[in-house]
């Protein structure tokens, strides 16, 4: 069984002219939290997006490797089988939950592909038999499981467009996991967070890698939440890797700073470590 | 220091005469461009055909005068009442007895709806319009699977509900094919079973899956479209299948449509006055009423049908699929969820009971041509759907009872109808631009069953 859950291997994205991203490789490790970083536009949604299917990219192979030896080449998968199959599950930068629907519908719809079957692709579903009633009901029991996780059990029947911003993000962090997958993206979970709020995100992300043994790939600008749960974290600019390692190095390494701030170096190491 | 404050202007709470007069001018304005020639000039062919016309100043100057003088009476109005919020509007009994009416309202409509043939047993005119009304609650209902909870705006539905009046219409006359082997050449002939007595019961749902079919058929190419391309291409498809039954007419038999299309059996028995009616057979006396009446509990039997088998589907795994794709495709992708699948299924469970209503109006009319599927019915169905509220299965009801019957209500004012229908869409798309019923009810719930705000909800985008 390989440590590795996902292997990048020289990925490449461009658009017409534009090179997003350029011969990036890098791995991620199972049940460990890894953390892409970069300054705006470095390209790491796009990389997210090769990722989870919604880009086909331009060249480069990305491997994901089940606990059970199974593995997925990402890049020939079609969008909606990465999440079916090879149990990838995403959060969107900018926030989308379906907003008309309640907290629970939100995380039921998550389960489609296990509840379609439980209903025998809706037929035994609309004759009511009981396997799928007992099916549906351990649904709802998962999607109360998480709920009660993210701290939303009381506003389960509230419409998620309704919820207050921090709530969204921990709702579509629940409907992602809600997909029971092996990998998690996140893109900027912390966005638009308050200092409390992103405290019990970090809290909320280490115990889904300590009690679920998921992995966690993760976009972050929040280099205080970077810095205390990642544990490998890889840095892009201009679509290149231009380091990589634990926090701590990636924090003391010279290009990394100048990445952020560009050459001031000492203005740039002040930043850093009040963040950290 | 500071500069002395500006002297409050008293212009923004109550306008002065000035802005008063001055908006009744351009609408007068606005009234003179638009009636001068519809009004102001009236043109007649003469004796030898050549044009004649003649002016109408006096029918101008008034009708610009009377919209001159309405603009100053409106506005003075909306100055002296202010602007009313609904509270004040509606009084706390009548939103309580409304409240109260709303809960029963749907099984209320559902007693008088099976008590329609009891009550109006005599009057054949009310029966009819029942029945019409009917076949469009069901055609409502089966396009609100495709528009009001998966969001793919489908502006050819006419176009199912087409194929099962014709899919019910050919194969009752010509049987049932199927291939049978022979000893000579091609070895190989196609025989017709013959369905006799049984044809309606045998082929309803032989039209809705068919009509399925091409529900399934049109949705493979489109359904990569969205929003307003996939609303051109399925009123493209509507036109099609209409130009199709035209022109082919060694099988349709073209613009003469088809003739002779057998009646619904009592499972099997005739309601005919003949010896094997079903009057005879029951020792009363026959009455063409019977059928009229027998076709209205089949068309509310096939309606109903419809309406339970959404509400069971929205509770299921696929229903939740369609409104969570209506509500956002890219997390839909995210969450692992087939998205042309989806779309697919709801096309085809769309077209699937328009199949069934075309079968029943096939049956109905014993007469079908393509003059009955025009756009206008592709319109007619949105429109109800709209009306009601996108999703909402009451909604539908209410919409093609105000829609079907309110047009048969002003049949008196005749070719004024078609004006205060529109003004009523327009007053009441105003008042309550989500529908009739805008809100949504959540398929699931842990505590508490609340509906949610038609804000929320979205339309869908293809």
């Amino acid at each position: 069984m390989s440590e590795k859950i996902l292997t990048v291997d020289r990925l490449s994205m461009r658009f017409g002219g534009i090179v997003a991203v350029n011969e990036l490789s890098f791995a991620a490790e199972r049940r460990r939290i890894t953390a892409l970083i970069g300054p705006n536009g470095a390209g790491k949604t796009t990389v997210f997006n090769c990722i989870t299917g919604f880009y086909k990219p331009t060249s480069g192979a990305i491997r994901l490797t089940h606990d059970d030896g199974a593995a997925f080449a990402l890049e020939r998968l079609n969008d909606f089988r990465i999440s079916k199959q090879a149990k990838v599950a995403r959060t969107f930068q900018n926030i989308r939950l379906f907003p008309g629907m309640t907290a629970l519908e939100n995380l039921m719809v998550a389960q489609h592909n296990a509840l379609m079957r439980a209903s025998g692709l809706t037929f035994l579903g609309l004759i009511g038999a009981p396997s799928w009633r007992e099916a549906e009901q351990r649904a709802i029991d998962l999607s109360t499981l998480w709920l009660k996780r993210v701290g939303l059990l009381e506003r389960a029947d509230e419409a998620a467009g309704n919820l207050p911003y921090g709530d969204q993000r921990r709702l579509e962090i629940a409907r992602a996991m809600c997909t029971e997958p092996a990998l998690l993206c996140l893109d900027e979970p912390a966005a638009g967070l308050n200092a409390r709020e992103s405290g019990a995100l970090s809290e909320l992300l280490l115990s889904i890698r300590g009690e679920h043994g998921t992995s966690i790939l993760l976009i972050e600008h929040d280099m205080s939440v970077v810095m205390e749960i990642s544990d490998h974290v890889v840095v892009m600019d201009y679509g290149v890797k231009i380091a990589e390692g634990t926090p701590q190095h990636v924090r003391d390494d010279p290009k990394v700073i100048a990445a952020y701030l560009g050459a001031d170096e000492q203005e740039a190491i002040t930043v850093m470590e009040s963040g950290s | 220091m500071s500069a002395p404050l500006p002297a409050p202007s008293h212009t923004a709470r109550t306008s002065g005469a000035a802005f008063i007069l001055k908006k009744a001018a351009i609408s007068a304005l606005v009234a003179l461009l638009l009636f001068s020639l519809m009004i102001g000039v009236r043109t007649e062919a003469g004796p030898e055909g050549n044009l004649i016309y003649w002016t109408r100043f006096g029918e101008l100057a008034s009708i610009v005068a009377i919209v001159f003088g309405g603009s100053i009476i409106i506005e003075l109005l909306r100055q002296w009442i202010g602007p009313v919020g609904a509270e004040r509007l509606v009084p706390a009994w009548l939103r309580n007895l409304m409240d109260f009416a709303g809960r029963w309202l749907a099984p209320a409509m559902l007693l008088f709806a099976f008590l329609v043939p009891v009550i109006f047993y005599d009057q054949r005119y009310i029966l009819d319009l029942s029945i019409l009304v009917l076949t469009y609650v069901m055609l409502g209902w089966g396009l609100n699977v495709v528009v009001g909870l998966a969001g793919l705006l489908d502006l050819g539905y006419v176009a199912f509900y087409a194929v099962g009046a014709y899919s019910y219409a050919l194969l009752a006359q010509s049987g049932i094919p199927y291939p049978t082997f022979i000893a000579e050449a091609p070895f190989i002939s196609v025989d017709f079973l013959q369905l006799g007595n049984w044809a309606f019961w045998v082929l309803l749902p032989v039209s809705g899956l068919l009509a399925a079919l091409w529900g399934v058929l049109l949705g493979f190419p489109v359904l990569r479209l969205r929003g307003d391309y996939l609303a051109i291409v399925t009123l493209a498809f509507g036109e099609i299948i209409r130009l199709v039954l035209i022109n082919w007419q060694s099988l349709t038999g073209g613009p003469n449509g088809v003739t002779g299309i057998p009646r619904p059996t009592f499972f099997g028995i005739p309601l005919t006055p003949a010896d094997d009616g079903l009057a005879a057979k029951l020792g009363i006396e026959f009455s063409p009423t019977h059928r009229i009446v027998f076709l209205f509990y089949i068309i509310l039997a096939l309606a109903l049908l419809t309406n339970w088998v959404t509400i069971r589907l929205r509770r299921l795994p696929i229903g939740r699929a369609w409104e969570a794709l209506r509500e956002d495709e890219v997390a839909c992708r995210a969450l692992g969820i087939n998205i042309t699948a989806t779309k697919l299924t709801a096309f085809a469970t769309g077209a699937m009971f328009g199949g069934f209503a075309g079968a029943f109006f096939a049956t109905r009319q014993g007469f079908i041509s393509p003059e009955s599927f025009t756009f206008q019915e592709s319109a007619l169905v949105l429109a109800i759907v709209v009306l009601g509220g996108m999703g909402s299965q009451l909604g539908v009801v209410l919409a093609a009872v105000a829609m079907i019957g309110g047009f048969e209500l002003f049949r008196g004012l005749d070719q004024y109808r078609m004006l205060v229908f529109g003004f009523a869409m327009v007053l009441l798309m105003i008042w309550r631009p989500r529908g009739l019923i805008g809100h949504r009810a959540p398929t699931v719930f842990l505590e508490k069953n609340q509906t949610i705000s038609s804000d929320l909800v979205k339309e869908g985008h293809g």
